[in-house]
This record gives C-alpha cells, structure tokens and sequence, in this order.
C-alpha cells in the first residue's frame, strides 16, 4: 500500500499547532511509516501539490492571499482538516473584528513607527475585513479543535483519519484546549 | 396534621422514577443521575426558563418544555436526549458563541467554564453560523472585579444573585434584543456603582464574563456552590 | 343606574336627533384627520348655521374605507362622499333635501355589503367623546343585564355557547379562559385589556379604542362581573393618544353615569379601570411581558405555566383579553350565545375585523364574517388589486403569521384553516401583496421587525433572529449559498421550537410560509444572483465580482 500523502498548511495563525504538531516527537517516526508529507512550511516544497489525502489548515483567513491559498487547497485535497482554534473559530486574529483591519494597520504602520510611517502595499497581500474560519470558504471535512490541540489529539486523530477508525473529537479536545 | 407528602410517578428516559409534588422534572432528574445540561440554572436563585438547553420533550405534549420550570405530574413521561432535543441544544451553543467574541484561549476562564464545557459535552466541533463580532467594552473600573460583555451570555445569574441573595440589586439589564447588556446601576461603571463588593456576581457567573482580577486561568475555578447552603441557613435562622 | 334610566337616556337621545332634518357624519379616524377631516367638519358646521337647516354634524370613529378619506356619511339617505374637503362643506349642505353632490358620491356596496358588522355596529354612528351617543344604540344594556338579570356562571355560560374565541390572535376559547380565571381561588383578580396592537399594518383594535371605547369599557365590566374581579387595566401602546384620550373620557363618563365603581345598579359588584401606557415594545402584547409591564417591570416573558389565568398581575388570578374579544361582548350578552354561534363557519365563530393594507385599492378596516374566501375580501370587499398588477400572495397575522399565496384564496378565512396553510389568524392584520413584491424580501422585513421586538431574554429568539436576519440579507445581496440556505431552516426549526415565548416561537414563520410557497424565488437568488420581482438590487454580488 502507497503511504497516504499529508500536507500542513498555515494561513493566519501563530503556528502554535504546528509546534505541537511537531510535540508528537517519536510518534512522528510512527507516523512517516504511514504518510508522506508533501507540502508544509517544515518542508521545502513550494507549490501545493496536484493531490493530497489530509491537509492540516492552521490558521484563520484573514487576507486575500489566505482566501485564494485555501480555496487551492480545497481543489487539491481529499480531506481537509482545520488545525487549532484559529481554523475552527478564528480565535485570537478574528480578535480585530469588532474595530476592522484599518485600526489595526494605523496603529502597527503610522501610530508607532518611528521612522517613514506608512502602510505597506506592494508585497504584502491585502487584509480581509473580517477575519474567519476557514470553513465559511470551502467544505471542511475535520475540525481539530484546540489552541494549540495537543501532540495526543493530533496523534490520535491523524492515525484515525489514516486508518480509518472511528473519530470521537469531542472525547480528544475542546474550544481553547 | 401536617400535609402529607404527595408522590408522582413518572418515566424519564425509560427510567420509572418518583418524584414529590411540586418538584420540577430537573430537581426528579437530577435526584436520579439523569443529567439534563442547564446554562441560566443555579441551585439557589430562581428560575427564568431563559438558556432553553433544559428543553425536554413530554409524551402528548407538542411544545418542549423547561425541565427547570415544568413541575412534574403523575404518569408524564419525559425524555431527554431525543435527536429533536440534542439538535435545538447544538444550535443554541452555537448561537451563544457566535452572539459575542467568546475566545476561549485567552479567557481567564479557560477550563473552568459552563459555556465551553457544554460545548465539549455536547460535540460542537465548530459553529456553522456566522460570527457576529460585536463591538463590546470591557469595564475594569472596579477595584477587585471586571465586566467584560464579550464574555457575557446573558444568563441574568449576576441579576438574579444580586437581587435575591445578596439584596443589592445592582445588577440588570438594559437594552432589548441583541443589544441587551447586564448593566451596574442605571449604566454606572461599576466601580462608581452602588455595589457591595461581596464578589457573588463573580462566583456565580458561568463564562470568564465576571472576574476576579487578581486570579487567571486554572488559578480562576468558580464556586457557585455556597448558594443553596447559604439558603438552608437563611431558612434555619 | 337602572335599565329604565338607561332607556330615557336613550329615548332623550334619539328625541334631540330627530329635532334634526340631516345627520352629517365626518369620520375623525386617523386616516381622514390626517387629511383635514378636522378643517372639513368646522367648515361643515359654519355652512349649516349659514343655511338655516336643521343639520347635525357628528364627529365619529372609522367608517372603514380609509383609502378613500376623508369620508363623509349624509343620513338618512345615506350617502357616502369620498375624498371631500372643507371647500366642498358648502355643495354638501346645499344638496341636503336636493340630489347629491356629483363627483363626490361614492357607490361602495360592494365594499360594504359583504361585511357584517358586529364590533364595528357604532363606528360611523356614534361620537366617540360621547356616552349618551353609544346609549342611544343599546349601549351597556348588556351591562345591567348581565348585572340584574344573570349570574355570573350566566354570563360565562352564555359566552361558552357563542364559541368566541380569542381574537388576539391565539384563538383560545374565550368562555373557557373566563371560566378558569372564575374557578381560581383568591378575593383579587383583575381583569385587563390588552390594547397593545404592534403589528406593522394593523389598526384594528386602535379604530375600536378611538371610535367606540365604551363598548371596550362595558365588555371588561361583564367580564369582571363574570370571573369575579374588581379592578381592570387597559394596557393601550403611547403611540396612540388618541385612544389614550377618548378611552380617559370614556372612563370619566362611565363613572359619572355610575357605570363604574362601587357597587354598579345596587349589587354588591365594584369595578373601575385604570389606564395603563405601554412604551412600544412590541413584546409586551404578550400576556406575560405585559403584566411586567403594568407591574411597573421590565416587559419580559415569563414561562407558562402558570397562566396569568391562575398567576398573573401580582401574583393574582388575571383575565386577559384583546380589545376585539371584549367587543364582541356586549352584543353576545344582549343577542344570546346563539346568534354569535350561528355566524360564522365550523370552529371560528362570528366575525373579525381585518385592517386591509397593502397593493389593495379599498385600503382600511372591514369587519367579515368568518368562512368568508380570502377572494371575497380581496377582490371583492377589498376591490382588488390596482394598477393592473397581479396578486400575488396575502400575509396574515403579522410578523407572527405567514403568506398565503395567490392561488389559495379559495380559502375560507378561520383559525384552524389559516394555521393550516402555514400563516395564523393574528390581531387581524391583511397585507396584499403584488407581482412587484419580492418574498424574501418580505421575509427578510418581518425578521428584521422581530429581531429589533425581541426583549433578549431568551437566546434562541435574541441571536436566533439576528442571525436569521444576516442569512436573509445574504440572499437578498446575492452572496449567500445552499449550505446558508440548510442554515436558515435550521434556525427557522430551532427558534421556532425552542423560544420562550410566542415571539420567537412565531418569528419564523413568514420565513417558513415564503419557503414554503415561493422557493423558487429564493433559489432564483442563490442560484442565479437574480430578484425575479427585480426588488433586491444583488449589490454585494455585484461587487464581488468586480
């Protein structure tokens, strides 16, 4: 049997998840036996590929550039996952909501720079005015509460997803675990 | 003479169970370890029917009812964990966290919160409904508490513990609809407000919406418990 | 007072009206005041004592066809005008005796010979300002009937028999809640009148409060007399000081005429009523959050049981009933329980008033009997939609009812048959709408209306219905997708289930009902960004894809 192809993917968020990720340590090894990761920011691979089985989304979309990568994502991927609160829920990047995108910049570009204020626009892709969860885009097929979810969430989740046993996530995680 | 005890025999969930006269299908349910999830509900202050988790269905009785209100009678039979019931309780939650900025992971009240807790036992995964990301304030402006509407559920347990334990009535509501917000006084910052720093409000409140500032996180379990014993004693006295 | 004493008022009464040739009545409701109705019945009055004729000019409640005001009614020929203002005053009392103005007569039998009127017997008869005008037409002779002639097991008896059911909007048989409050242990209950008409394009009960408020006044009286009460309130909405007023002279009057307060006609039975002013909230027609409210309370629901029949204003055993329901009091007590039963179809008993509004061209009050089509109202008492456009479907009920579309009007108008086809028969509340009407648009209107009317108390009510509303205004911008469309029923189910109080339980089902009969337009919208009635302009949509 071919190994099932993982890719980890992080839009808005602080890649706490992917630390935690990362804390499964020796169950990892466990793990490669199982999936090949093909796409992550731990990876060098630049594009998305064609087609992936899991794809772990960490992060909120809170710009254009998150909204399109997601949508791709979606078109490439049989299962998608959202990884941690800010996937699920938005958490702390969906904070800015009440006050928009406008305050925020102001205040990180004009109110507290101490040299040339001004807001960058050229590289930088442009803020979306509501930060959300990735599942207002695109289908999510996981939802992996957690903030981050814990190295045994995601250990038995994703030998679940792999395996194809039975999935409790309530049992496993919570909002702001 | 004195009254005699009147006894109601009802089924709950398949279960033959007995209750006194005047009980509510809770006060039965939870005599028999039947957990019915209940949010404005507190042992010790009144009931307002409002957070609508406790609904249960009742044999020939199209409406759902409270379980916190509806009282019990002879041979009712009542269930609680229908499809019907488990669904409207997972839209309600999800209503509750969409209505404000509940983040869980920077609220003092992460782990020790009835909102976050019935979200995890009752399998909310994520909320299908749109956030609605209201511009809310936070009232620090008290010596010991905080206030922060983000938070807030509008459960009215502050109102009611307020009102009925402490005699204060310092706390209320104001506005109508979405709009409502628990208020000190007549809006007053509350710590301009006539409160009495006895701190019930905090202890009672089920999200991280009332807060003691000198605690966080693990360090901020709540104790509503002392109410129903503080009752027993009034009684006594 | 004393029957007899009642019938020389009476008798004095209709002695000084036939002193005079011509009665000219000007209807003072709302519709035609606001058009120089005022200005018309000065100018009336100058003309007449120019002319030297014996002419009685009589300011009176709502004629009904309000469309066609300021109305003046000559009697007793019975001559309609329509649309007449104070420059006609002249023209109008030179035709006495003579042929009628031409081009201001109006020919409105269609409109009115389908009506029967029972709570609207006096309006366009009486002045509303004065006591001895409704005694002249067998007011509160049921009063002293009931009072000398009954008991008060008599009189529940006699309102059992009728089959009047509540006409607030619930239905519940009236007999049987009178019955109940009657039964209720305790010396203090009230009885209270719920005046608090909130539906947007519904006037009933305020043309009633305005154009005959004694008949509200002796109705609450029997009903006192009946379930043993000694006090009543009106709860009647601020916005409507004009009722406010005529029903304070009306109380002053009934208590000058010992009407009112102790010991009426020599019995041991007291009663007197108190105005109360409701603030606005629509929730407060609510029976619960309407006692908070003359309880001097926040106005919001509580969970029944217990009724306010057992339980109700502080803590008493309490009556409460809509303005139209004691209305139909009067006339059920003088007429006997069968005459009102023998109007009517099988489960809904005698008449209801309906403010018709909407793309109707006869805009206004009419009272029919029940078991009437809907297309009777509509096209024929309602004469139709104008403009050439299509009908397309009617709401009844308010925010709380749903819409009926086009080709059901061969529906008989009646409580259960509303309910069966997803509406309800509400307060009496009729839009008409056209093929230049968009549905969910509609929908989205009477959400927004409940979500701004919810008290907040209970949360699937409170966020229920704002998020219902963010979904709608997705459909109606053209942004919104299936799975909005699965959320939106979902909601719908939830609110409608789960709400405290009939608000929220009610709240969804203009949504439900449009769903229910006009999919297609919502999935014109989602599907293929498109208003098919061209109300919604897709703006987001639009933008989106720019």
């Amino acid at each position: 049997m071919s190994k099932l192809k993982l890719a980890t993917v992080w839009l808005d968020g602080c890649s706490g998840c992917h630390m935690s990720f990362l804390d499964m340590d020796e169950r990892l090894l466990t793990l490669a036996e199982l999936v090949d990761v093909v796409y992550s920011p731990i990876v060098d691979t630049k594009e998305f590929p064609h087609e992936v089985d899991i794809a772990l989304v960490e992060g909120a979309v809170a710009s254009i550039d998150d909204e399109k990568k997601i949508r791709k994502i979606r078109a490439h991927t049989k299962t998608l996952v959202a990884m941690g609160d800010c996937a699920v829920a938005g958490n702390v990047p969906s904070m800015r909501n009440p006050i928009g995108p406008q305050a925020i910049l102001d205040r990180a570009y004009i109110e507290n720079a101490s040299a040339q204020p001004q807001i960058p626009c050229l590289v930088v892709p442009r803020l979306l005015p509501i930060v959300r969860p990735i599942h207002e885009f695109v289908k999510v097929d996981v939802f992996l509460p957690g903030c981050p979810p814990s190295a045994d969430t995601f250990y038995a989740a994703l030998t679940a997803l792999v395996t194809g046993a039975p999935l409790d996530i309530p049992a496993l995680t919570r909002f702001g675990a | 003479m004195s009254e005699a005890v009147e006894v109601k025999t009802l089924i709950i969930d398949d279960r033959e169970v007995s209750g006194r006269r005047g009980q509510t299908i809770l006060e039965v349910a939870r005599e028999n370890d039947i957990h019915i999830p209940t949010l404005c509900h507190l042992d010790g202050l009144s009931e307002v029917g409002a957070c609508r988790l406790c609904l249960v269905e009742i044999k020939g009785n199209s409406k759902l009812l409270p379980a916190c209100i509806a009282t019990i009678s002879e041979g009712m039979e009542v269930s609680t964990h229908t499809e019907r019931l488990q669904k409207h309780r997972r839209t309600i939650l999800e209503l509750l966290f969409a209505e404000r900025n509940h983040i869980c992971s920077v609220c003092v009240a992460n782990g020790n919160c009835e909102l976050q807790a019935l979200g995890q036992s009752q399998g909310l995964t994520h909320v299908r409904l749109p956030y609605r990301n209201p511009d809310l304030h936070v009232d620090a402006s008290h010596e010991r508490f905080t206030v922060d509407h983000n938070r807030c559920i509008l459960c009215t347990r502050c109102v009611r513990v307020c009102a009925e334990i402490e005699g204060a009535h310092v706390w209320d509501v104001m506005g109508r609809g979405i709009n409502s917000l628990v208020i000190t006084d007549l809006n007053d910052p509350w710590g301009d407000s006539s409160c009495t720093r006895c701190g019930k409000c905090v202890q009672v409140c089920p999200t991280g919406a009332l807060f003691d500032k000198s605690k966080v996180g693990a360090e901020h379990p709540k104790h509503p418990d002392f109410l129903p014993y503080l009752n027993m004693m009034r009684e006594a006295q | 007072m004393t029957i007899e004493e009642l019938e020389q008022i009476a008798k004095s009464v209709l002695q000084e009206n036939a002193k005079c040739d011509y009665e000219v009545n000007v209807c003072m409701d709302l519709a035609c005041a606001s058009q120089g109705a005022d200005l018309l019945r000065e100018a009336l009055v100058k003309a007449t004592e120019a002319s030297g004729k014996k002419v009685l000019v009589r300011r009176t409640g709502c004629m009904g066809p309000c469309s066609s005001g300021p109305l003046v009614r000559v009697d007793p020929e019975e001559i309609l005008y329509r649309r007449v203002n104070a420059g006609h005053a002249d023209a109008i009392v030179n035709s006495l005796g003579k042929e009628p103005v031409a081009g201001l007569q109006c020919d409105l039998s269609e409109h009115f010979d389908k009506q029967v009127r029972v709570v609207l017997e006096n309006a366009g008869h009486i002045d509303p300002e004065k006591i001895d005008d409704y005694i002249s037409r067998d007011g509160y002779k049921a009063l002293l009937t009931a009072l000398t002639e009954m008991t008060p097991n008599g009189v529940i008896h006699r309102i059992t028999e009728s089959g009047l059911r509540g006409r607030g909007g619930g239905g519940y048989p009236t007999g049987l809640k009178w019955g109940t409050v009657a039964k209720a242990g305790g010396d203090v209950k009230y009885v209270v009148c719920n005046g608090d008409e909130g539906d947007p394009g519904a006037f009933m009960d305020r043309s009633v409060m305005e154009g005959d408020p004694h008949r509200i006044i002796e109705g609450m009286t029997i009903a006192a007399y009946a379930v043993g009460a000694s006090k009543g309130f009106i709860y009647v909405r601020a916005e409507y000081p004009v009722a406010v007023s005529r029903l304070t002279t009306a109380l002053r009057e009934a208590r000058r005429r010992g009407l009112l307060g102790n010991n009426l006609c020599g019995t041991t039975f007291s009663f007197d009523v108190e105005i109360r002013l409701g603030a606005g909230a629509f929730v407060c027609g609510e029976e619960t959050a309407l006692i908070a409210s003359i309880e001097g309370r926040r106005g919001t629901p509580k969970p029944r049981p217990p009724y306010p029949a057992v339980s109700g204003l502080w803590g008493k055993p309490t009556l409460i009933n809509n303005v139209e329901t004691y209305a139909n009091i009067a006339p059920i007590v003088r007429n006997g329980g069968k005459w009102f039963f023998n109007m009517g179809s099988e489960r809904s008993k005698g008449t209801k008033v309906f403010a018709l509004t909407g793309k109707i061209t006869n805009t206004g009050l009419v009272e029919v009997p029940m078991g009437i089509k809907l297309w009777e109202i509509i096209d024929v008492i309602g004469g139709g939609v104008p403009g050439g456009h299509k009908l397309k479907a009617i709401q009844t009920g308010g925010p709380s009812g749903g819409c009926i579309p086009a080709d059901m009007m061969g529906l008989g108008v009646s409580y259960d048959a509303l309910m069966a086809a997803g509406s309800i028969m509400g307060s009496g509340g009729m839009i008409v709408m056209d093929d230049t009407s968009c549905m969910v648009n509609v929908a989205r209107f009477f959400i927004e209306f409940c979500m701004t009317e919810s008290c907040g108390k209970c949360i699937p009510c409170r966020a229920g219905t704002a998020q219902m509303y963010t979904l709608l205004t997705r459909i109606c911008e053209g942004t919104a997708t299936m799975d909005d469309l699965s959320l939106l029923e979902d909601l719908c189910s939830t609110v409608k289930e789960a709400s405290l109080c009939g608000l929220g339980q009610t709240a969804p089902n203009p949504v439900l009902s449009t769903l229910k009969y006009f999919r297609n337009e919502y999935m014109e919208h989602i599907e293929h960004k498109r208003c098919p009635a061209g109300v919604c302009n897709m703006k987001a949509h639009v933008e989106a894809l720019a």
